[in-house]
Formats: C-alpha cells, structure tokens, sequence
C-alpha cells in the first residue's frame, strides 16, 4: 500500500511540474521572447487560464502526501522551513502579478508585474529543483526523525548541509534551463510572429545548457547518492527512465527545426517526466534519504495506517478522473493559438 | 520553547485570519451570484446579467487573493506544526487531500471559464460554471470546517504502537455530528458577509444617485437573503454549537460565558470585563437566569463554572476568548435587527428610499468581517489548550527544530506582504465600485473593447 501511495504521489508532483513548468518557464522567459506591451500580453494569454489550476496540482500533491505519508510531510517540511516560507512568498506575489496585470493597467503598473512575475517565477525554478536535489543528496535526519537546514552553510557537501551547496545550486540551474526550455516551447505552440520566433530561437539555444546540465548532473547524482547506482544496477529495467529523458530531449531539438510545435511540447514532456522518475526510482526505497543512511525516511517507516490509505485510494480515484475530465474540457476550450486584442483585455476562451 | 510556541501559534494566528477575508466573501457572493445569474434566467433581464458580471469582478479580485493566501495554511500544518502532523496527518491530511483533488480542480476550472467564457458557454453553460464555482467553494468549506471540527471533537480513530493517531472511520470523520453545525454556521456567516457587502453597495450606489436600477437589485438581493441567513444563524445553528459545547467542552463554554463559579440559574452576562486574577466579572450586566435557560432550557439549571474544572485545562486566553464569543454574539444580534428592519421596509416598499435605512446598510459593511473572525477566534481560543481537543495539547504540536528567530522572520516576511497586498485588494476593489455595473458608462476605451468583446 504504501509503495502505490509512493507512485500515485510522485505521478501528481510529475504533472505538476509537466503543467505549472511552463508557465513558470513562461514567465523566466518574459522579457527574453516580448518586448512590447502587446508581446507580453500573448505571453500572460497563453497561461492566463490553465495557470491557476497548474498550481492546485502542487496543493493537490501536498496533501496527498500529507495524508499518506504524514512523518515525511512533518520532518521535511519542518526541516526545510525557510525555503519553503519563501516559495510561498514566490507563489503569492506570482500570483499577484498574473491576476493584476489584467486589472491594473498603466506605465507605473505594468512594469512591475512584469518584473515580479519573471522574477518570481525564475526564482521558483531554481528552488524546486534545489529542493529535489537537497532530497537526493540527504538531508541531515537524526534519531529524532527532525532535521533543520539552514538556507547555506559553506556550500559545501560536509556534514552540516545547507539548502544550498555547489550540488543543489546546480540542480537549480539545471531545473530553471529545463523549464526555460519546457516554457519555451510552450509559449512557442500557443503564440504567433514574433514571439513564437524568438521562443524557437531560445529553445535551440537553451537545449545545449540541458544537455550539457544533464548529462553532468546525472554523473555526480550517481557518485553523491549510492542508492541511485545500486538500484539501476539491481534493476536494470529501470533504465527506460533515463532512456525516456534522453529521447525526449533529443526530440525537443528535432522537432523545433522540424516546426511541429505541438511535438516538441510532448517531447518536452517526456524530457522531464523521464528525468523525474529516474529520481524517484533511484531513491525507492527511501522517501527522504538522511546524511547518515540509518535515519533515512523510508515508504515504510513514513507512511499513513492502511485503513486510512485504502480509503483514501477510493476517493482519490474518483476524484482525479473528475479532476483529468475537467483539465482536457479547459485545455480543449484552450487550444490553439491565442489571440490577444491590440488594445483591449484578452479573451483567452473567445479566440 | 514556550517562547518559539507563542510565535508558531501567532504565526498560524496571523495568516489565517488574514486568508478568511476573502473566503468568507467569495463564498458568500457565490451563492448570490448564483441567485442573479437565475433570476437572468428567469425574467431575461440583461441588468441581472450585468449585476452577475459586475460581482464577478469583485469576486475574481477576492478569489485570486483568497487563494494564493490559502496555500500557506496547508504548508504550515508541515512547516509550524511537524508533531501534529506526525501524529494526526493520517486523519486530518485526508480532509485536505480531499480539498484539493474535489474542490480546488473544480473551482480553478470553472472559474475561468466563468469569467471568461461566457460568449462560447452561451447562457445555460455559463449559469453552469456560476453553479460548479459555488458548489467548488462550499465543498472546500465543508472539507476545512471538517478539519477543524476534527480538532474539536476528534472521532473515528484510534491509538497506533507508538501513539500516532490512526483513522478508523473515515464516515465519522467526514459527517462528524460537530462538523455539520460548525459548518451550516460558517457557511450562514459567510453569506451574511456577502449579502452585507452587496447590499451595502446597492446602498451607496442609492445614496450617491448612481446607477439607480443596480442598487435597487443589489440592495434587494441582499437584504432577501441576509434576512434569512441572520435568524438562521441564530437559531438553530448557532444554538447547536451552543449545545455541542456544553456537552464536549464544558470549561469552554464556562470561559467563554465568564462564569468562574458553579451555580444554579447561571444568569447570562451581556457585559462585564473577566478579572481572571480574582475570579471574578467585573463591572457585570447581566440577564439572570438565562445562561441556564439557553443551555438546559430550564430556568434552575446547574451550570459548571470554571472552579469545577483543574486549572491546566482552562483555556489560556480566557479575557480575549470571552470578548471574541460576546462580539460575535453582539452582532450576530445587530445583523437580525438591521436585516428584519430593512426586509420590513423592503415589503412596504419604502427601503430605496428612506436614506437613514440605506445608511445604515452602507455603513455595517465591516460588521460581518468582525462577526466571522470573533466567530473563528472563539472556536479556536476556546480549543485552547488543545490542539486535538483532548488529544495532543498545543505546547505538544509545534515543530521541535524550528526555533523563534525563524519564526519571526517568516512572520514579519507575510506581514509586510500581506500590508502590500490589503493597498492592491482596496486599490482594485474601490476602481471596480467607482467603474459600476454599467458597461456604456463613463468608461475608457480600453474598457469597452472589454465589454464589447465579452458581449
């Protein structure tokens, strides 16, 4: 029970990043790809009504993990105290921005919305994937089963970790050149002229810093975190996830010079659902791995009593069909190119 | 410690009360959207129409600050309150998992459909995205008093190995007999906050001889179903959560009441300040005899005082835990008062224009906000010092790394944001009141593109 629980929580964290990843990357990609007033309102067009549900899919994944994995959602989240406070400040003022935008028009306004929004959302990237990184490389767990990070400490991988070390960082940068290109490509099948072309430009580019990210990345996870090289030694079928990832990346780049923008989105796609659960099969069993491995959270020892999992995992069915249903109903009244009047608000639904 | 746990609970204190402005309208105006978007309908009416639309944005504005508000209060059970989450996250996590996967995807679907999409829903589809908003909203409501309720009087569970809390009944978790009545009487106080708010608009617009025809609606709306809401909030919701007090948190009721000693036809103080020191109320204007009455419906009725109860179990701001409960109380009395005497004026036909009733209706728009919170502060001081009533005590719950510097910071971190968002909230608030209902009037160009398009 608690290892279904363990895949249904992190297939709900992947389609949160899949969903919410590109318009957090539309918005890191703000001011690169629209330069005009008109250009930035295709780019809040083209999430302007899928941003809002994207995030639920983090509040919906926050409390699916609350309730089945209750000593993970304590420890980690206490632990992680400061980070997470200033995610919430990220998500607060982001969310500010998009809604505002529409309301407040004026050249005092404008600029700042566009400001908070970039940087709001650039910053987010860089925290979710230093979060993730922080989970790979352990996180100083005690018998107690409480740990508390500070933001850095010598960023060094020593005994007394930070949030932030050169690792974590690294995976940060990697997790914004992802969704910068994840949101690139995006903005890229949502908008045309002008825009569309410089998110092609910027996709082609950007995918080299994926690459590069990657394939480093991937090469000192093995060396910091034993358990990834143990399972995929132990289970070699789980190389179809890395292999998903590479596929994917590969196709993000085909596809772009082949202009088939839908493809390159679900290629995108792939990329970071394969990245994903190379992560998450490289830590099974553990859920919070500890500095020292004998404090490590594991499925076992953080999750929920099965009564309450075996309800739960009635209810949660029936509630993400409704939840898928409504998501294609929205994304299909949403599809195709927006269309943003010259000087009026925008009707993402009336194009 | 102690110290850390004082500023954990301001912490949860702060931000909560800050995030239930805005539920409490938005969940209100759901419903009298709903009511303007059928009575659309009905008579075909565009001005109904508009009055939906024009609440919308009012709504919108709300929503979008009610929520992203809201997503801290599920990060904080975790962040603030790790030893309650470890123990009680098998049961209380699954109200709000439940939250997100029902209520949380069919309210941020629908609602920018609701807003948006109205030419291409046409006018049944868009009166059905009005109807799953609210139903969305209400759900969420329900899931949150839940929880709460759970807190309250904890059931369906039982005690693991290591004394981690487990459910055992997920039925009497969810249609727990305490959660029913706590809910039927927020949900009542958020609508009165909703019709007050409306119909203080619809007064305003009256008074300054704007828009004649919306305020008559407004006002209408408002007055038809706050009359209503007000006498139920009363009786029997508010007399039921009276009654589930008495019988699960008797030092509760005792503290909340002022009664520091045991007596037989308990008289019920209306004012009078608790000098917790010397056990005693001061300066007492009392009914006598009632507080036994409305508990035990018996004039001669004995009831416990605090003295029959170990001092470790008082709650521990008794003063603020009795004024929050006699605000509450007081103007719950106010509200039946104004809304009777304006729905009899309304019946004779002489509310839109008799100026002192109109008013009065513009300038009780705060009342209902404080009413709500009052409300909220009774449950949760009266709680106190539970965190689980009875369970896990509040001192027991806090997240044992997280010391008071950390604290503070956050805490004075949401402060200054939330300073910036209450400008912006009033900012927009007040253009939207100033622009009107009407599309054709006096508005600039960018703004008809607007209402042209939407048309």
């Amino acid at each position: 029970m608690g290892t279904v629980w363990f895949c249904l929580v992190a297939i709900m964290i992947a389609v949160y990043v899949l969903l919410d990843g590109f318009d957090l990357g539309a918005g890191a990609i703000h001011f690169l790809v629209a330069k005009t007033d008109y250009e930035r309102r295709q780019v809040f067009a083209s999430i302007g009504p899928v941003w809002d549900g994207n995030e639920v899919w983090l509040l919906a994944a926050g409390g699916t993990l609350y309730f089945a994995f209750p000593a993970l959602y304590a420890s980690g989240f206490s632990g992680f105290y400061l980070p997470l406070m200033m995610v919430l400040w990220l998500l607060i003022l982001r969310g500010i921005s998009i809604e505002f935008r529409n309301h407040v028009h004026s050249a005092v306004w404008e600029p700042v919305w566009d400001f908070l929004f970039c940087s709001s959302s650039l910053l987010l990237a860089v925290f979710f994937g230093a979060a993730l990184a922080n989970v790979v490389r352990g996180v100083p767990l005690d018998s107690s089963g409480y740990f508390f990070e500070p933001l850095w400490t010598n960023f060094a991988l020593g005994e007394e970790t930070g949030i932030l070390d050169w690792y974590t960082i690294l995976v940060g940068v990697l997790a914004l050149a992802a969704l910068v290109m994840h949101g690139a490509v995006w903005v890229h099948m949502k908008t045309t002229g002008p825009v569309a072309q410089r998110c092609a430009r910027l996709t082609r580019q950007v995918w080299w810093a994926v690459v590069a990210l990657t394939a480093l990345v991937t090469a000192l996870t093995f060396k910091i975190q034993p358990q990834v090289k143990e399972n995929f030694t132990t289970y070699p079928w789980g190389f179809i996830f890395p292999f998903l990832a590479v596929a994917g990346l590969a196709g993000v780049q085909f596809e772009i010079i082949k202009r088939d923008d839908r493809k390159a989105f679900f290629a995108s796609c792939a990329y970071l659902t394969g990245m994903l659960t190379s992560v998450v099969f490289g830590v099974y069993p553990m859920v919070l791995p500890a500095r020292n491995p004998v404090y490590s959270l594991t499925v076992a020892s953080a999750k929920a009593a099965d009564y309450g999992l075996k309800i739960g995992l009635i209810w949660w069915t029936f509630g993400i069909i409704l939840a898928t249903g409504y998501f294609v109903y929205v994304y299909r009244n949403f599809a195709g190119k927006v269309s943003v009047e010259k000087d009026g608000h925008d009707h993402a639904f009336e194009s | 410690m102690e110290q850390a746990l004082n500023v954990h609970r301001l912490h949860f204190a702060f931000t909560v009360t800050f995030h239930y402005i805005f539920p409490q309208l938005t969940m209100g105006l759901a419903l009298l959207i709903v009511y303007l978007k059928t009575k659309f309908l009905r008579t075909n009416d565009e001005r109904y129409n508009r009055s939906a639309k024009f609440w919308a944005r009012i709504f919108g504005i709300n929503f979008a600050v009610g929520v992203v508000t809201g997503i801290p209060m599920e990060f904080q059970f975790g962040t603030n309150w790790a030893e309650f989450s470890r123990s009680a996250g098998g049961v209380i996590g699954q109200t709000l998992a439940m939250e997100g996967v029902f209520s949380f995807f069919l309210e941020s679907s629908f609602l920018g459909l609701f807003l948006f999409g109205e030419k291409k829903l046409g006018r049944i589809g868009h009166w059905w995205a009005a109807f799953l908003v609210w139903l969305g909203s209400w759900l969420s409501g329900y899931l949150i008093v839940a929880t709460d309720a759970w807190m309250q009087r904890p059931t369906g569970y039982t005690l693991g190995p290591h004394g981690e809390i487990q459910l055992s009944s997920f039925w009497q978790l969810l249609i727990n007999k305490w959660s029913v009545w706590q809910y039927a009487h927020t949900m009542l106080g958020a609508v009165q906050t909703g019709c007050f708010v409306m119909a203080a608009i619809g007064a305003f617009y009256l008074l300054t001889d704007r828009h004649d025809d919306y305020g008559r609606i407004f006002v209408k709306a408002g007055v038809l179903v706050g009359v209503v809401a007000a006498l139920l909030q009363l009786f029997p919701t508010g007399d039921m959560q009276g009654k589930l007090i008495t019988q699960h948190q008797p030092v509760t009721l005792a503290a909340m009441e002022g009664l520091f000693h045991t007596q037989t036809g308990a008289p019920l103080a209306i004012l009078g300040q608790p000098d917790v020191q010397n056990r005693k109320l001061d300066n007492p204007l009392e009914f006598p005899r009632m507080l036994s009455f409305l508990t035990y419906r018996e004039w001669s009725a004995s009831i416990r005082g605090l003295d029959a109860f170990p001092e470790e179990d008082w709650p521990d701001m008794i003063p603020l835990l009795y004024y929050s409960y006699h605000v509450m109380v007081g103007l719950g009395t106010i509200f039946i008062a104004v809304m009777v005497i304006a729905a009899l004026l309304l019946w004779r036909g002489k509310l839109y224009t008799f100026r002192p009733m109109l008013w009065i209706l513009m300038i009780c728009v705060p009342l209902p906000y404080i009413a709500n919170t009052a409300g909220w502060m009774t449950a949760e001081l009266g709680r106190q010092p539970w965190l689980i009533y009875g369970l896990m005590r509040t001192a027991h719950g806090v997240s044992p790394r997280v010391g008071a510097g950390n604290v503070w910071f956050t805490l004075i971190g949401f402060m200054g944001i939330y300073v910036v968002l209450s400008v912006l909230w009033l900012f927009l608030i007040y253009r939207e009141i100033e622009q009107g209902p009407e599309p054709e009037d006096k508005r600039s160009p960018r703004e008809d593109a607007v209402a042209i398009a939407a048309d």
